[in-house]
């Protein structure tokens, strides 16, 4: 037992701290520039940067590729739509439906992975790309129980010790679901350091070597699958009570996958800090950066809407495309780099 | 229509929906079987093969050189071998400057890495895409609405080659698309297996390092590969466009998909194969948009492709030792 092991785990890394204390003083920033609007389009961050810390436990630790952790928000937000919305009989109201909205995701995460996870890596992904398109034209064909293209509306926002958050209050709302994240990353950096946390690293490095050590890989990655699904999907459930509605099942596209990967390999594959910081950078640049850029483009008279060059979003293949290219080619760790992948 | 008739004409469809997709799915499953590489972005290479087929012909309208009387002229009919020449050299040239410029460079790394900047390279394919539909051209509805579906002219006549009276309809259409891909496919057979180059690219599918110290440029087989690959998509997006009269700039996307579930159908690295499961992806198509319901037909498509991956890995002509390229 060397000594590392016999430490107390400190409960923040030192990144992690430094990250999760930026966030939290951002409303502040707010109240010094009253025009930046901050803590509403940070909420949309933390969902995200919950899908890609779940992300984090397949692709960056397990070292499965999955292409389809939209599918899993999906089924996350659905979940908490039909077991929350006041059309269905259900209505267990928030917390119980971001918990149920989890559990579900696992199973379905479980029951994606039982078959499939003995496949190739690339085979792998493929069959998960497949699976997210088939969970959005399921959920939009089966409009008796999703309302289609309509989503689920309205949907309820959290409430905390009785008092129901609305609109206006942003803010509240924003601290709210940054202490959600506080708890998450805190439970996933104490997993990193776990029994089930090496045992991924295991599988991850070398799979026949983990078999000779006792570990199971499929069953080693069939967690990991559950793990990242069960967060993925409550991040769409957050995410649902945020816009109050499910949206659309197209909502939840390759895109969005795509999205997610580009945090967990932008920031830094394999590390919370890195996934926290690749979250605030690419989704800081899709509701923040963009949307102002194109505002102030058109306050200036230069944007148009009828020219495809003009509008900033229309850049936003584009710089995903050439962050994923860059960052394989220079970078392929990412901003952040574990100690491990160093080693390896 | 009977019974018959209705199937029959799904048959139709299907077969010639299915040989445009057996070309994209022959570029897949080379490129896999050369260099191991699920090409993410082939899917796209696709997708700019139809807007340059868009782009000549729309210049060629706008210089009157095109006339839209001549419809079903014979004239027709060399612009159509001449599209198909023209694309595919395009996407050919792009499809091995991409293997050159971004995965040449990530050939040792690990395939998961290779793969992720396959699909960057996809999204940057998407977005020129997006671009290019905005090209101040009358084709392209004068350039205004970017990311709208943009209408491809038809070239070909529309009428039943079965006669007015039948109810089984064989356009002109359904046939030059056999026209054009069956001499594609033989040629690529012959060419793989009397050639050369051909030899090479066999060799190095076995075994690169080996294949290297026979004295075979694997550099350039691997190119030549890509040329070939992306060559088979340019003539299928071309063939495409026309039979579908619609391009979009996510129409590789769904086309890709369909191409890679072909190709694993039939046995990834396998020719035949990916002919076989290209045929047999656009009948499933097809057959499930009448007899399921097209909004379906997506889901029926990727559960084959789950159900085959899970089941039969090596697809239906993959063998342990299978014969790849």
């Amino acid at each position: 037992m060397s000594a590392e092991h016999t430490q107390r785990l400190a409960p923040f890394s030192r990144g992690q701290c430094i990250v999760l204390g930026c966030l939290a003083a951002a409303p502040l920033l707010e109240r010094v520039i009253p025009s930046l609007q901050l803590s509403s389009p940070l909420r949309t961050v933390i969902v995200f940067a919950i899908m890609a810390l779940g992300l984090n436990i397949v692709v960056g630790w397990t070292g499965l590729l999955n292409l389809g952790i939209a599918a899993f928000a999906a089924i996350g937000a659905y979940t908490f739509g039909i077991l929350t919305c006041e059309t269905y009989p259900f209505q267990v109201g928030f917390w119980w439906g971001i918990l149920l909205a989890g559990i579900v995701g696992a199973f379905a995460g479980w029951l994606l992975g039982a078959p499939t996870l003995r496949l190739r890596g690339d085979y792998l992904a493929i069959v998960t790309l497949g699976f997210g398109e088939i969970v959005q034209d399921g959920l939009k064909n089966l409009e008796v129980i999703t309302k289609g293209t309509q989503g689920i509306n309205p949907l309820p926002a959290p409430s905390f010790f009785g008092t129901v958050l609305t609109s206006e209050n942003n803010v509240q709302w924003f601290y709210l679901y940054l202490a959600i994240l506080v708890v998450i990353v805190w439970l996933m950096r104490n997993l990193e350091f776990s029994r089930l946390g090496r045992q991924w690293f295991a599988v991850r490095e070398d799979e026949l070597a983990a078999r000779c050590m006792a570990i199971c890989p499929d069953k080693t990655k069939l967690k990991a699958f559950a793990a990242g699904a069960a967060m993925a999907a409550l991040s769409g459930a957050l995410g649902a009570s945020l816009l109050s509605s499910t949206g659309e099942p197209s909502n939840y596209d390759f895109q969005i996958s795509i999205l997610a990967l580009c945090i967990v390999i932008v920031g830094g594959i394999g590390s919370i800090t890195g996934v926290l910081l690749g979250a605030i950078v690419m989704v800081g640049l899709n509701v923040v950066v963009l949307p102002n850029i194109a505002e102030s483009l058109q306050r200036n008279g230069i944007g148009s809407t009828s020219n495809v060059f003009s509008a900033p979003n229309n850049y936003k293949f584009l710089i995903f495309g050439l962050a994923l290219v860059l960052m394989m080619r220079y970078r392929p760790d990412g901003l952040i780099q574990t100690k491990k992948a160093v080693r390896s | 229509m009977t019974d018959t008739e209705v199937f029959l004409q799904q048959v139709i469809y299907g077969l010639s929906n299915g040989m445009i997709i057996a070309l994209v799915a022959l570029g897949y499953t080379m490129v896999y079987g050369i260099v191991e590489l699920i090409n993410f972005a082939h899917g796209d290479v696709f997708t700019l093969g139809g807007f340059v087929a868009l782009t000549i012909v729309g210049t060629l309208g706008a210089a009157a050189i095109l006339d839209p009387a001549t419809l079903g002229d014979a004239s027709n009919w060399w612009l159509l071998v001449g599209l198909v020449l023209a694309c595919g050299v395009f996407c050919g040239v792009l499809n091995a400057a991409i293997d050159r410029i971004v995965y040449k460079p990530l050939r040792r790394a690990p395939k998961l890495t290779q793969l992720v900047a396959a699909i960057g390279v996809s999204f940057i394919l998407v977005n020129i895409a997006l671009f290019w539909g905005g090209t101040p051209m009358k084709v392209f509805g004068g350039g205004s609405a970017a990311a709208a579906s943009k209408d491809f002219p038809e070239l070909l006549e529309g009428s039943n080659l079965l006669g007015e009276e039948s109810n089984v309809v064989l356009r002109l259409e359904d046939v030059s698309v056999f026209l054009i891909t069956i001499p594609l496919m033989i040629g690529l057979t012959l060419f793989v297996r009397k050639t050369r180059l051909g030899r090479g690219m066999r060799a190095t599918a076995q075994n690169p390092v080996g294949a290297q110290l026979m004295g075979i440029d694997t550099d350039r087989v691997i190119s030549a590969t890509f040329i070939i690959g992306g060559f088979l998509a340019g003539a299928a997006s071309v063939m495409w466009s026309l039979y579908n009269n619609t391009i979009s700039f996510q129409m590789g996307f769904r086309a890709g998909m369909d191409a890679f579930t072909a190709a694993v159908l039939g046995g990834i690295g396998s020719l035949p194969g990916a002919m076989v499961g290209g045929l047999l992806i656009g009948v499933i198509r097809a057959m499930s948009d009448q007899y399921i319901e097209t909004r379906w037909t997506n889901v029926v498509v990727f559960s084959v492709l789950i159900l085959i991956l899970v089941f039969r890995p090596s697809g239906l002509l993959g063998m342990k030792q299978r014969e790849k390229v």
